[in-house]
């Protein structure tokens, strides 16, 4: 589904991403780990196209497009979500309207037919109990006034109502509690079949109690510097970054 | 909005999306005047110029009294020593009073008697603007006393308003027919020595609309007037005055757009309104004319007078506007708060792209005790336009525990545009309570970005966070008029975002 080779990319002159390689097929979840700063959100917007970046070598390929060359907005109708780290607040547009243009941006995409009014918000109230958010959230502009863990709620209502094939969920666990988290990742499980991907970028072993991966991998100085199972996440808990990070000078 | 500065050279494929979102803009922003064109319908031309001569012609052909023709003859006197003032933020070339025409109207020997006499031609000018009389008079509920040029050609649910009493016609018409409700009220808000426009207006004025709401009676229907320029070089000098008598209500729409022309036609217009006791009216304005094109060039020069008064206790006037058209605007609705413990509010968008100047706001002049004021502005500046606002709150000594708000907010699109915001305070009392807030904001990577990553285009992120910006606003507006609005800001947004 998802193919990055080698991708450098950089920011302002500054390299973030160096040679970074990543497979994802579909109906797995990776989880994605790595210290501060080591490029794991500039990893989710140079996959969802946010501007501002420089690919300098590499490619990412998706469902065979070169992902690299579409708009952002194509890319979200080609199915590619991102749950954002720091979800961004539109005063004065309607949540629902704004979720309503979106999906049916994405099924006039699919060549479906648009969702009228009603039948949108049957869905939206369907999808709604998946993360137990509260009703009023809907009538409000989009994540403005909302607490940190509204918001997050709001991209996984959003990823459940948009259906994507791909869902980037950077740190959507940070700033929930405790059942926030559960009722979040009990909505991702539900939604993962076997015709869609999950990559999941956390700092918590925690989360991964829920949504259990197929693959954890870490991310240091814009690479990945090692890949494993569900395992490696209690690894890391136990013992941080220190020993990986360390490690190639050891082999150097 | 947060811009990444210093890129050295843009990869390719950086580099193509942007330009794509840049394309997407540009596009919308190439469409031509979505309303342009011109309809063949004969005009009845005067001489062009302006003296006497043509100010009782004018008089004349509309049959009016005596009284009428003295006005505007007054007026002519007086604008003569009159000079054209300038702004400090408005900059055009000059008009020559000298080369327009002062009267065109539809070629008709007797009015229409009703939609099938009226011109099959001008209907479909209707039709194309979207506003089938007929439609509308069946399904929206809405009676059109549509204005092409200079005179009203059709008039509906007359018989429904006048069975409760209401005048709802052309001022023409009301001139003739209800000759003592117009010289009770007409320039009673906005004298004839007002200012160089409405001055020119008193004089020449051609046409408009005329509401009378008697007391008691709470009109059932949005009342609304199209206004349409259309006659090559011929100024357009509209005249409405709305009276609501005690304890009426009355909400008026003024729509309008225009023809694609070469040259830049001027549009001074002057509104007045009149609520006494407990009466109130609503006025609201969706202004979409002839800009100028992409350089500049062209678009209607707009220079209007709208001035309520609120004469009454209890009574309320509210303006609201959405202004996106005109290659210049300069207007300010305005109340005169007289009766004690009235109302007067202000809602306004104002939305300037490429060469687009506005200098807009409104005056709050507070008289009576107890009397309160909203304001609030949405400007919003892209390309390289230039939109002011010039506000002036004056509380006068004899009004006690007056109260304003003020809300200005500017929100920038490119960094080519300017906006300014001119609240001017004149406080005589010392129980007024005036509060002033001002923001000024720009439309950011990341809101389009977050918007594009839900599968929504940046041309329609765009229309959306502006209409977002502006909901208060749109609020206020009836239904149909907000949904036109909404569509308006689209399409005016043009080539904006960087
Ligand atoms: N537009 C940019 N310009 C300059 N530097 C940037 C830009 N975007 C990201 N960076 C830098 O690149 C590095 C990686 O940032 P990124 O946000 O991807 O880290 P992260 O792994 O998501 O960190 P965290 O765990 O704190 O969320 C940081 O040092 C950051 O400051
Ligand atoms: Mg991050």
């Amino acid at each position: 589904m998802l193919s990055i080779k080698n991708l450098n990319v950089s920011a302002e002159g500054k390299t973030i991403l160096n040679g970074l390689n990543l497979e994802v097929n579909k109906g797995e979840i990776h989880a994605i780990m790595g210290p501060n700063g080591s490029g794991k959100s500039t990893l989710a917007h140079v996959l969802s196209g946010r501007s501002g970046y420089q690919v300098e070598s590499g490619s990412a390929s998706y469902n065979g497009l070169d992902l690299l060359d579409m708009l952002p907005e194509i890319r979200a109708r080609e199915g590619i979500f991102l749950a954002f780290q720091y979800p961004i607040e539109i005063p004065g547009v309607n949540n629902t309207s704004f979720l309503k243009k979106a999906l049916n941006e994405i099924r006039k995409h699919r060549g479906e037919e648009e969702l009228d009014a009603i039948d949108f918000l049957q869905l939206i109230k369907k999808q709604m109990q998946l993360v137990e958010m509260k009703e009023d959230l809907l009538r409000r502009p989009v994540n403005q006034g909302f607490s940190g863990g509204e918001k997050k709620r709001n991209e996984i209502l959003q990823m459940a109502v948009l259906d994507p094939k791909l869902a980037i969920l950077d740190e959507t666990d940070s700033g929930l509690d405790i059942d926030a988290l559960r009722i979040v990742a009990g909505g991702v499980n539900k939604l993962r079949s076997k015709d869609n991907a999950f990559v999941v970028i956390t700092h918590y072993q925690r989360l991964l109690d829920y949504i259990v991966p197929d693959f954890v991998h870490v991310l240091s100085d814009g690479k990945i510097i090692k890949s494993g199972t569900k395992e490696l996440a209690l690894e890391l808990e136990d013992r941080g970054y220190d020993w990986l990070t360390n490690e190639p000078e050891t082999v150097a | 909005m947060k811009k990444e500065k210093g890129t050295m050279a843009l990869e390719e494929k950086e580099k193509k999306t942007r330009s794509d979102e840049q394309k997407a803009l540009q596009k919308i922003a190439d469409q031509d005047y979505k309303y342009g064109f011109v309809t063949d319908i004969e005009m009845e031309d005067f001489p062009k110029g302006l003296n006497e001569e043509i100010v009782r012609m004018i008089s004349a052909k509309k049959m009016e009294p005596e009284f009428m023709t003295e006005w505007r003859l007054k007026a002519f006197r007086h604008w003569l020593k009159m000079s054209e003032p300038k702004w400090p933020h408005l900059t055009y070339p000059e008009v020559n009073f000298n080369d327009l025409y002062y009267y065109a109207a539809p070629k008709k020997k007797d009015g229409p008697k009703s939609l099938d006499e009226v011109d099959p031609e001008l209907l479909a000018t209707f039709e194309k603007l979207g506003v089938p009389l007929e439609e509308r008079e069946l399904l929206a509920g809405v009676a059109v006393d549509a204005v092409i040029d200079s005179v009203s050609v059709a008039t509906t649910f007359k018989g429904k308003l006048n069975e409760m009493g209401i005048i709802f016609c052309p001022i023409s018409e009301a001139i003739k027919d209800h000759p003592e409700l117009v010289q009770k009220y007409l320039g009673t808000v906005v004298p004839y020595t007002d200012n160089f426009y409405a001055t020119l207006n008193s004089a020449v004025f051609s046409d408009g609309s005329f509401v009378y709401i008697p007391p008691g009676v709470r009109c059932p229907m949005e009342l609304s007037s199209y206004f349409r320029i259309n006659a090559s070089k011929t100024g357009q000098f509209e005249r409405t005055l709305i009276i609501a008598d005690k304890d009426s209500y009355v909400s008026y729409l003024e729509g309008c757009t225009a023809p694609m022309r070469d040259e830049n036609q001027l549009h001074a217009a002057v509104v007045e309104l009149i609520a006494l006791d407990d009466a109130e009216i609503k006025y609201s304005t969706v202004q979409n004319w002839y800009a100028g094109n992409k350089e500049g060039v062209g678009g209607i020069y707009n220079f209007v007078t709208k001035r309520g008064i609120c004469a009454g206790k209890n009574s309320k006037i509210s303006w609201t506007q959405v202004e996106t058209g005109s290659a210049i605007t300069w207007k300010y609705p305005s109340c005169i708060l007289k009766g004690d413990h009235s109302v007067g509010e202000f809602y306004s968008v104002a939305l300037t792209n490429n060469y687009q100047q506005a200098d807009t706001g409104t005056k709050m002049i507070h008289l009576g005790n107890d009397t309160r004021s909203l304001i609030v502005s949405k400007g919003i500046s892209a390309g390289k336009s230039n939109n002011a606002y010039r506000g002036l709150v004056k509380i006068s000594k004899k009004a006690e525990n007056a109260r304003n708000y003020s809300q200005c907010d500017s929100l920038l699109i490119g960094d080519q545009c300017g906006a300014h915001t001119y609240p001017y305070l004149e406080v005589e009392n010392p129980s007024a309570q005036v509060e002033h807030e001002a923001t000024t904001s720009k439309v950011s990577e990341d809101q389009i970005f977050y918007l594009n990553q839900r599968g929504i285009s940046t041309e329609d992120a765009v229309g959306m966070i502006v209409s977002g910006y502006a909901r208060e606003v749109f609020q206020q507006l009836p239904m149909e008029f907000a949904v036109e609005a909404q569509a308006l800001m689209s399409v005016s947004l043009e080539g904006s975002v960087g």
